[in-house]
């Protein structure tokens, strides 16, 4: 219940920021099925994961509605204070200097609705630093709950490697390995003119729907920190060398899903993005089989062709 | 509020001190000055030129981040360093990281702790309290010129081999974290930076030195610390902070120094040293370091606040400790900016809670000075406007801060434009506009004359408008996700920065304005007269002529035990 309301007033806090209609419309008909930014876009990007779902909604359902309360409460006072207490129509300044109760007031609110927020926040978080193992239950976009939604265990782990300028990606079971490069203009309009500028990349990392993917996030040993990050997945984290980072996804609709790197790398930190393609088991299957049979053009060509 | 007797005092020092022999003239007056008025103003002119160089730098990356692609920077580096093609690209893209890393170190090291620390700090904190100077002048004296040759030195190194050949400058952030700043810049431009680092930090350690013995020493009769201006809190708050943090920063880029020249391993992965160790010295330095930055202007907005509206600061108490309070809750939140390292679950859980604890110290002096001007009779001089411009952002830039805080959340926005835009809210907007409100309340005081009031109040609305032109629509670069210091974007985030550049552009307007109008004040030279604020200056600096006597308060003010602050 609360979820479907916290849902519904995200919804209408996207809504409320709207500047202008024209950008609402153009986000409809896309259909905002995208896994990337779209032209003015004023929000988060659309979730796809569980995780997503309740990053949303704790930022749209919660966080958004309680600061533009506090922002609107401020200037309202300002502007009353500007109205009424102006020399000409207030000549006599009072003079009080304490009053117990509004002191009070205004400490013990604020505490209050930190607490409020502190609540979900801690569980949003908990589920993003928790890899699932099956049993344990998800907030999703019920953040208020203990957790309605299953996630299985994760049954891919994928490696990513930053590199100075571009990811390196190996399914760490099957024993095979890609590099995903940044498509420069002329490629990119040579093989993927339908994919945007600085997201397309040569080779996707190719995930199945509805599967828990356990990344491993690092750096190369001799390089600089990296992050890798996908907004629609809500996942974003260092690659740091030496260290071994993890987190996860489990993604519900096939796609490309875009982000970029994240942790300043050096002059091309802005041309090295991520591009996750998420496929259906079946599909996934039979590029992976292709895969591992040694050929990568031809696990590639197993799948449909990107535009 | 000073008593009878302190005025008159003060003025019979006032003419008394025609009567010093040993006043020094010429050069000798600056580069030998132990008078804190004279460093103050020193403080003051070396914040507003730094200021300008790192504004520009800023123009050149609003100019390029105007439209999707590269415009700007490839064609720089070719008129820099003569270089042509991809050469010139590749350049060009070092180079956009060197303007923002220089953006960042001039505007916090040279701009904002200058001008509020160095120069209302040493300018009106002796003032307030009644003393006749700071307790170590010749320690002052040093720790400012300390910082042009620091300046220098951060100048050069953009001159000086970075990344490699052909990419001058250091382009790590100004977080230089390694191994960005150790073996992604082997080039001499990084050590320029550290030995810049240095110096500024030993002249803001002296600095503090020198204010804290000053505020707990020299105090006029009858002033406890519970009758001492806000302000003189602030500054005392703040010099703590640059006492305990800046060392942390400096053993941190020793460290990085070591790395890169003596063959340490601190934050070499291979050699098992680790980069994220950096990041925890840094930010227990660098989280302090923002509070050091806004809490002078939190200081000089109470008592512009009160003086406008012609009654004494709400809640003094509470005042002075939320801001004792942010001090100290200050320095156990820094790994809130490092929730993607990789951190555990129940640290982020810490700092989230630690990190929004803050939140509270803040709301009560926000609403203090909603309070403080409830009721008053409020004049709305350009200072006053400055203020509640101040209060207004400031709160923007709080509540970001706020979503930022929540771990959860901070995910999806952690190293995005949203952050851009809420410390910038805080700092450019929120620190900026406490100094330019500090600014023309002092003015008249510092110089004895009066500014036009009509520019003044030009220059706040128009830059009021350019620098929410900037920054607002960064939220919403953040929010769809565009990451932080990228000289390119996806073209779907074209229009934001175009209307964030076109604030820009209004901005500079605003400065252009600043500076006719400091040039016009000096040159109508309109005297200013010893209070021209009125009864609601209560203040000792406003007992004194304006501009001071060289020194004052020779026969120290008494504070009776009747005065509010």
């Amino acid at each position: 219940m609360t979820g479907q309301f916290l849902k519904k007033m995200g919804a209408l806090s996207a809504a409320a920021m709207a500047l202008s209609p024209a950008l609402a419309v153009a986000q409809e008909e896309a259909g905002y099925t995208a896994g990337h930014p779209l032209p003015g876009q004023f929000h988060l990007q659309r979730s796809v994961t569980p995780i997503m779902d309740s990053i949303t909604v704790f930022h749209d359902g919660i966080l958004m509605w309680t600061i533009s309360f506090i922002v609107i409460l401020v200037l309202a006072l300002i502007l009353w204070i500007v109205f009424r207490y102006n020399a000409k129509r207030n000549p006599v300044p009072a003079a009080f200097t304490h009053n117990t109760l509004v002191e009070i007031v205004w400490t013990v609110l604020p505490v209050v609705i930190l607490i409020i927020i502190a609540i979900p926040s801690f569980g949003v978080l908990s589920d993003q630093l928790t890899t699932p193992d099956g049993e344990r239950k998800y907030l999703g976009s019920n953040i208020f709950s203990f957790g309605e939604v299953e996630v299985p265990a994760p049954e891919l782990t994928v490696k990513a490697t930053g590199q100075q300028w571009y990811w390196d990606y190996e399914y760490v079971d099957q024993g095979v390995a890609l590099t995903s490069l940044m498509l420069n203009e002329e490629d990119r309009a040579a093989s993927k003119p339908g994919q945007p500028r600085l997201l397309a990349v040569d080779n996707e990392l190719v995930v199945p729907v509805d599967t828990t993917v356990r990344m491993q996030i690092t750096a190369d040993p001799t390089g600089v920190i990296h992050a890798f990050a996908v907004p629609s997945f809500g996942i974003k984290i260092d690659a740091v060398p030496g260290r071994l980072n993890e987190t996860w996804f489990n993604a519900r609709e096939t796609g490309i899903y875009y982000g970029q790197c994240s942790e300043l790398c050096g002059k091309d930190h802005a041309f090295m993005p991520i591009a996750v393609r998420v496929v259906t088991k079946e599909e996934f299957a039979t590029y992976m089989a292709a895969f591992e049979g040694g050929d990568y053009d031809a696990a590639n060509a197993t799948l449909a062709a990107v535009q | 509020m000073a008593d009878t007797t302190a005025h008159l005092e003060a003025h019979a020092t006032g003419h008394d001190h025609a009567a010093h022999a040993h006043e020094p003239t010429g050069w000798r007056r600056w580069v030998y000055s132990t008078n804190h008025k004279d460093i103050g103003v020193m403080y003051l002119i070396f914040a507003i030129v730094a200021g300008v160089v790192g504004g520009i730098l800023s123009g050149f990356m609003r100019m390029e981040l105007q439209e999707p692609g590269i415009q700007i920077f490839h064609g720089l580096a070719s008129m820099a360093y003569g270089v042509e093609g991809g050469e010139a690209l590749d350049a060009g893209k070092h180079m956009y990281n060197v303007f923002t890393s220089a953006h960042a170190l001039i505007m916090i090291f040279f701009a904002v702790m200058p001008a509020t620390m160095g120069g209302f700090a040493n300018y009106f904190a002796p003032l307030m309290i009644g003393a006749p100077d700071t307790a170590f002048p010749r320690i002052n004296n040093i720790a400012f010129w300390l910082l042009p040759p620091s300046f220098l030195l951060l100048i050069a190194s953009m001159f000086f081999e970075g990344a490699g050949p052909g990419a001058l400058g250091f382009g790590g952030g100004w977080t230089a974290y390694p191994p960005l700043s150790t073996t992604g810049h082997p080039g001499p431009a990084m050590d320029f930076v550290i030995l810049s680092l240095h110096i500024a930090g030993i002249s803001s350690i002296l600095g503090s030195i020198n204010l804290i013995t000053t505020i707990f020493n020299m105090r006029a009769p009858g002033m406890t610390l519970h009758k001492m201006p806000l302000f003189a809190w602030s500054v005392l708050v703040t010099a703590f902070l640059l006492l305990l943090s800046l060392p942390v920063l400096a053993g941190g880029i020793t460290m990085l120094l070591t790395d890169r020249n003596f063959g340490t391993a601190f934050f070499r992965p291979a050699e098992g040293g680790d980069p994220v160790l950096f990041q925890h010295l840094f930010w227990f330095f660098g989280h302090p370091e923002v509070y050091i930055m806004i809490l002078p202007g939190f200081g000089m907005v109470s008592h512009i606040v009160s003086t406008f509206s012609r009654k004494p600061i709400f809640g003094y108490m509470a005042m002075a400790y939320a801001m004792v309070a942010i001090g100290f809750v200050g320095f156990v939140v820094w790994a809130h900016h490092m929730y993607t390292t990789g951190l555990s679950l129940d640290v982020q859980r810490y700092f989230v809670a630690a990190t929004m604890v803050i939140a509270v110290p803040t709301g009560i002096k926000i609403f203090s000075w909603i309070a403080t001007m409830w009721g008053g009779s409020i004049t709305f001089k350009s200072p006053m406007l400055w203020a509640i411009g101040f209060i207004f952002l400031f709160t923007v830039g709080g509540v970001t801060g706020v979503v930022l805080a929540n771990a959860g959340a901070d995910r999806a926005l952690h190293d995005t434009y949203y952050v851009v835009a809420h410390f910038h809210y805080v700092l450019s907007l929120g620190a900026v506009f406490s100094i330019f409100a500090g600014w023309y309340y002092w003015y008249p005081k510092m110089f004895g004359y009066m500014y036009n009031e009509f520019l003044a109040q030009a220059h706040f609305w128009i830059m009021f408008v350019g620098v929410n032109l900037i920054f607002f629509p960064q939220h919403f670069l953040g929010l769809a996700g565009m990451p932080r210091r990228y000289i390119d974007y996806p073209d779907a985030f074209g229009m934001f920065n175009r209307v964030s550049s076109i604030g820009y552009y209004i901005t500079f307007v605003a400065m252009v304005i600043f500076f006719y109008a400091t040039w016009e004040a000096a040159r109508k030279k309109r005297p200013a007269g010893d209070n021209p604020w009125g009864e609601g200056a209560t203040t000792l600096e406003w007992t004194l002529s304006s501009p001071p006597p060289f020194h004052q308060f020779t026969t120290l003010p008494r504070i009776d035990s009747t005065n509010a602050h």
